[in-house]
């Protein structure tokens, strides 16, 4: 089998000899070599002519990146998205946004800044590399130094490389041939172990998932509070002696805003004895208006003629036109309002005191309306 | 005393004796490749022991709700917040020695970086359990982010509690890639020292195909700075950020501007003493004396007279600045912090961490492993009660007296505190049995003779 080389390797005992072997091989005019060390040697990267990693301008980058993301962002929402007034600051209150500002630039700067040397400089992850496995490489791994020259560079030639590196004090100068599989250049996404150990972690990944979101959640003490130790009206309860869990007002308590009202089935009385207390105002006729025409003008119709819009389904009343609703004090208009008669029921429930008493004038504005004296017109 | 004279040009050697590399490697990685000892797993019974208890607590308060624990209206921070802030806290010393002191070229940094970067990542593991349970539904914790809902909703980016969400999962997350980019070189040495052939599997795949080369090299170091470089203002902005979710209110007591500073402060003492406590027993146990040395504990402990100064400065100002601004609310809230319910734990606070550590003045106690053993325990108990007084007595006594209320932690606060002890020692006992407790590639660089002649230091 034919074997390919892939370079040769010295080592060095000391970390002088390897500067000084380093200095000689770029004054040999090779490019292609690496010295290895178990740390960082100090001005190694003079000695080699390597430029200044341009990691700095991949932070400033990045860093910006982070810095301009997390500002617009928050821009953004307290802009355009949901402005929400909070404390009473400005919505776009810049003060606040500094500190997640500086944690997202320096996330993203010192983050990417890593996983680009790693990927772009590096070129890792690359665990088959001819190096990997040598006594070379488990020696510069520990105490050693040493300089690998490739066969790829130009000026290369086995014997003269050989010789130099001897000449130079190197050690164990040897050779290093390309493993099969590190020559295996071609496409390897279509290998089948590749895509079944995507599937299998695709599967597993969407299988966690379901069971997570799906059932993990569920389980209690998940229950997402549709499960709460109270009594819900009408229900049972054996905490009582009566076994309901509706309790009555401790005795004598009143509703907040109750008033008993005085004229209970005394229409009569109600009518002489009640007068309306608003004041006769736009605001209070605008409140009239706008009740009167979602309780009353279903049945009553919009002006009050008795015309509904319920179709027959429900008995028409009377119009409101006629004298003897004309005639009526406002306390008895009020009065029906409140106690109902014949088949239209209470409402007190729905409107309140004083909205009553706002209908009752908006009641009389259109009796006016379709009544008007000759002085209205003028 | 003797009058030699001491040469305080000539850096003192950060490592004893003259050990090889291939010695550093044989010692560091020992722990590695033996079984464990007896005294170990007696020390990961009682530790993981101490996790059961905490797991145990934390499944009963996430079963019947927060209701288990002490906090009540008007003390609704209790030991949930003390101990996010003390371990947030001991995180700091990590990130300070691998950062700070690295930019500062402090090269005895270098022997005890990687482990106090490992407790900077296992103490904020440890404090991100209190918020989240604090919560009371913390596997709704999504919510913490911005992300696009069907609620239309976003996170209030003007609370403190928000910074503090990406201040500590910036810190976490920017330690671990710190913490990991270094061990990658020593992931490529252990691979090549290891001869089993599932240990070289995972080293290798860790190593991400690591060859020591010099053109790797460079890049590394310049990465590196630029990590140290944003992680240094990071482990500011940490703490001062925690500081914010009191400062930034208007309770008496924490609406201070001295906050910041002096959490920050508070927290690289009680981190050195944590460090410096697990040190010891490290280097004893895996007979690491020559590489984490005397001479470097001792630098620890001058660390810690001056941010115990800086502490113990921050609570008579306090006081001053209480005394002085002539408000009535904030002249009471230490005056009661001082003779009032919990004047136990404020004195118990100022004996830990202002008295103890004076004694680090005299040689003989700053150089004495028992003595600075037990004062670093001190400090950290003190450093608890710190964040105990600044939490509890402003709660419990403000503005209104009829509103005032008495905070005692129940049986469950008491369990999940242990329970995050049991977890930060469990990890820490099973990093030094996984991971080399000292950086190879950084301890190898500051041995003497590891340099070329021209760049030796003098």
């Amino acid at each position: 089998m034919e074997k390919h080389l892939y370079g040769l390797t010295a080592l060095f005992d000391t970390p002088d000899a390897v500067v000084h072997a380093a200095e000689e091989t770029v004054k040999a005019g090779y490019t292609r070599y690496d010295v290895h060390a178990p740390y960082p040697l100090h001005g190694i990267e003079r000695t080699m002519r390597l430029k200044t990693s341009p990691l700095g301008y991949f932070a400033l980058v990045f860093g910006l990146l982070g810095a301009i993301s997390a500002v617009g962002l928050m821009t953004w929402i307290t802009l355009v998205d949901y402005p929400l007034v909070i404390g009473g600051k400005p919505f776009w209150s810049w003060p606040a946004f500094v500190p997640v500002a500086f944690e997202l630039t320096v996330l993203l700067a010192s983050v990417l800044t890593v996983v680009s040397m790693i990927v772009i400089y590096f070129k890792f992850p690359n665990n088959s590399h001819p190096l990997h496995d040598t006594p070379f490489m488990k020696r510069v791994s520990s105490d050693g130094f040493g300089i690998s020259i490739e066969a790829a560079d130009p000026l290369f030639d086995e014997a003269k490389v050989h010789a130099m590196l001897a000449s130079l004090g190197g050690k164990e100068v040897g050779a290093v041939y390309f493993d099969e599989a590190d020559r295996d250049h071609g496409q390897k996404v279509f290998d089948l172990k590749f895509i079944g150990v995507l599937a299998g972690v695709g599967i597993a990944v969407a299988g966690f998932a379901y069971l997570a979101l799906n059932v993990l959640l569920y389980l209690p003490p998940f229950d997402w509070m549709m499960v709460q130790n109270k009594l819900k009206p009408q229900a049972a309860s054996t905490l009582f002696r009566d076994g309901i869990g509706m309790r009555q007002p401790v005795l004598g308590t009143v509703a907040r805003g109750f008033l008993p009202y005085a004229f209970k089935g005394k229409p009569e009385e109600a009518g002489k004895s009640l007068a309306n207390p608003l004041p006769v105002t736009q605001k209070v006729l605008d409140l009239g208006r706008e009740k009167y025409l979602t309780f009353c003008s279903p049945c009553h119709g919009n002006f009050g003629r008795g015309d509904s819009r319920l179709n027959g389904q429900f008995p028409n009343p009377p119009t409101l036109h006629s004298d003897k609703v004309r005639e009526w004090s406002d306390g008895s208009i009020y009065h029906v309002i409140t106690e109902g008669q014949n088949v239209m029921p209470s409402y007190a429930a729905q409107v309140s005191r004083d909205e009553r008493w706002a209908i009752v004038h908006y009641i009389r504005v259109l009796q006016r309306a379709q009544h008007a004296k000759e002085s209205d017109l003028r | 005393m003797s009058t030699a004279v001491v040469d305080y040009t000539r850096e003192e050697p950060v490592v004893a004796g003259r050990p090889t590399a291939s010695e550093i490697d044989a010692v560091v990685s020992a722990p590695l490749d033996r079984p464990p000892a007896r005294t170990w797993w007696i020390a990961f019974g009682i530790t993981s022991t101490m996790l059961g208890i905490g797991v145990v607590c934390v499944a009963v308060t996430l079963w019947l709700g927060l209701g288990v624990w002490g906090v009540n209206q008007p003390v609704s921070w209790g030991f949930d917040i003390v101990n996010f802030v003390f371990w947030v806290g001991i995180g700091h010393a990590g990130t300070l020695i691998s950062a700070i002191l690295f930019l500062l070229r402090q090269r005895w940094r270098n022997g005890i970086a990687r482990f106090a970067e490992a407790m900077t990542i296992f103490a904020v593991m440890c404090a991100g359990i209190f918020p989240l349970l604090h919560t009371g539904r913390p596997w709704l914790s999504l919510y913490l982010t911005p992300y696009p809902n069907q609620h239309a909703l976003w996170v209030n980016f003007t609370s403190p509690l928000l910074w503090d969400v990406f201040a500590v999962s910036t810190y976490f997350t920017v330690s671990a890639v710190f913490w990991y980019l270094g061990l990658v070189p020593d992931f490529a040495t252990l691979r090549d020292r290891t001869t089993h052939p599932v240990k070289k599997l995972v080293y290798s795949i860790f190593s991400l195909g690591w060859r020591h080369s010099s053109r790797h090299w460079t890049h590394f170091e310049r990465a590196y700075l630029i990590l140290a470089g944003f992680a240094t203002p990071l482990v500011l902005s940490v703490h001062t950020i925690v500081s914010f979710d009191f400062a930034v209110s208007v309770i008496p007591g924490w609406h201070t501007t001295i906050f910041p500073p002096y959490f920050v402060a508070g927290a690289v003492f009680s981190g050195f003493a944590m460090v410096q406590n697990s040190l010891i027993v490290v280097r004893q146990v895996f007979r690491l004396k020559h590489l984490i040395t005397l001479s470097t504990l001792e630098k620890m402990n001058k660390v810690m007279i001056v941010t115990g100064s800086m502490v113990g400065y921050a609570y008579a100002m306090e006081f001053f600045v209480a005394w002085y601004s002539g408000s009535q609310f904030e002249t009471f809230v230490f005056v009661n912090r001082a003779l009032g319910p919990y004047a136990w734990a404020y004195w118990t606070m100022v004996t830990c961490n202002v008295v103890f550590p004076q004694l680090f003045w005299f040689k003989k106690v700053r150089t004495s492993i028992p003595m600075m053993f037990v004062i670093a325990i001190f400090v950290n108990v003190g450093m608890w009660f710190e964040r105990f007084v600044i939490v509890v007595t402003s709660l419990s006594r403000d503005f209104l007296p009829s509103s005032w209320g008495h905070y005692m932690p129940s049986i469950y606060d008491v369990g999940i505190f242990v329970g995050s002890l049991g977890l930060f020692f469990t990890l820490i006992l099973l990093f030094v049995r996984v991971l080399p407790v000292i950086s190879l590639a950084e301890i190898k660089a500051v041995i003497p003779g590891a340099q070329p002649e021209r760049h030796r230091p003098h």
